[in-house]
């Protein structure tokens, strides 16, 4: 049933969220801690299971199929109940350390990922040389 | 006759978003074909619309939620709020790699760091120049430029006023929507066309609105992998920007 895929969603979000909330108080922050992507590592641990076994139903995994599809809707609401207003007057060094801070983080996308890279092939020849 | 309308809109907030979501929707997958041919993806579009929408909005009411101020409108509210919007996240989890993410972890976790790090020796640099000398401030200032929670979290914890507050937040603001504007077009450019680089993008820019609006607009199977590490930016922000990154501040500042 199509509940079964939307409850599970749900479970493995409200667990996620917790679990980052506890990690929160566990290290002193009055913030959740990487809860929404502890969730996703639920989801996809589960789910990938279930799908071994066979235990998931077409039905089921289109519940959780629709709320994936609802996502770009969901964030063009998103985006129109943003700040935009309260972001353009801030005044100068609000934007201007905004924009460096975006232009920064951009230019250490292909600087990061191939270090990543590097590490993953190190261990490659590691293995084949072993 | 416009009153009964207007309440009926208003009574049922949600599904007047998704009636409004699915028209700025369909209006921008028709400007990008016709428009654009394309080339400009139409969520990216829509996502400007959501944008102009939210500027429209705040300028009308003088809140700060955008269209969602505008009481027929209340439901977007709803529809674009931290709850959806995480279960959505979550969902997009429904298609990913087990194995992208393992092989893609450790960048993931060097990207979560970096990002933090030079988005808030940003914000640093940038109080300097502008005049500010407290440390309290200019670390404040420097959660601001990591996101629009870190900074009022951090200039909460060490007392900061509450001005100094409200620039942090906007500092985050400008960051969150321009990551959503501009990922689109520089994502050639930094090489994000993958599950590895999407996680270290999660993970360099930390607002989890500004990445997911982003990779949505760039391609959405990334979604995922994107948002996965962005959601660890800000509470490992609210750990380290006051304790580590503060005193760091203030045996330079102080």
């Amino acid at each position: 049933m199509v509940i079964f895929g939307v409850a599970l969603l749900a479970f493995c979000m409200l667990l996620g969220v917790y679990f980052g909330d506890l990690l929160g108080i566990v290290m002193g922050v009055d913030a959740n801690i990487g809860g929404v992507g502890i969730s996703m590592v639920f989801l996809v641990l589960i789910v990938d299971y279930l799908k071994r076994n066979k235990k998931i139903t077409q039905k089921s995994e289109d519940g959780m199929a629709f709320w994936g599809a609802m996502y770009i809707p969901i964030v063009i609401a998103m985006s129109a109940q943003q700040n935009v207003v309260g972001a353009i007057s801030g005044g100068p060094m609000a934007i201007t350390a905004g924009v460096l801070a975006v232009a920064a983080s951009f230019a250490l996308v292909p600087v990061i990922t191939k270090i990543g890279q590097q590490k993953d092939e190190e261990y490659v020849t590691k293995k084949i040389f072993k | 006759m416009i009153d009964s309308l207007q309440s009926i809109l208003a009574e049922n907030g949600l599904i007047t978003a998704f009636a409004v979501v699915g028209i700025t929707m369909y209006l921008s997958y028709f400007l990008s074909d016709k428009l654009t041919k394309g080339r400009l993806h139409g969520s990216a579009i829509a996502i400007l619309l959501g944008l102009l929408l939210a500027y429209i909005g705040g300028v009308v009411t003088g809140g700060e939620s955008g269209l969602a101020d505008i009481q027929i409108f209340s439901g977007i509210g709803l529809m674009g709020g931290a709850m959806l919007r995480d279960l959505a996240i979550v969902a997009t989890a429904f298609g990913a790699s087990i194995e992208e993410i393992k092989k893609a972890g450790f960048s993931g976790i060097v990207a979560l760091f970096a990002g933090i790090v030079v988005s808030f020796l940003i914000g640093v640099v940038i109080a300097l120049l502008f005049g500010y000398t407290d440390p309290v401030e200019i670390t404040t200032i420097g959660g601001g430029a990591a996101t629009y929670i870190v900074g009022p979290v951090v200039g909460t914890a060490l007392g900061a006023s509450s001005e100094v507050i409200a620039l942090s937040i906007a500092a985050g603001l400008v960051k969150s929507i321009l990551v959503m504007i501009a990922t689109p077009f520089f994502a050639k450019l930094i090489g994000l066309d993958n599950p590895r680089s999407a996680m270290v993008f999660g993970g360099l820019m930390g607002t989890t609105s500004g990445v997911a609006g982003g990779l949505a607009a760039t391609d959405p199977k990334l979604v995922p992998y994107g948002a996965m590490t962005a959601t660890f930016y800000t509470g490992l922000g609210c750990l380290i920007v006051p304790s580590f990154l503060y005193f760091l501040v203030r045996t330079f500042a102080g």
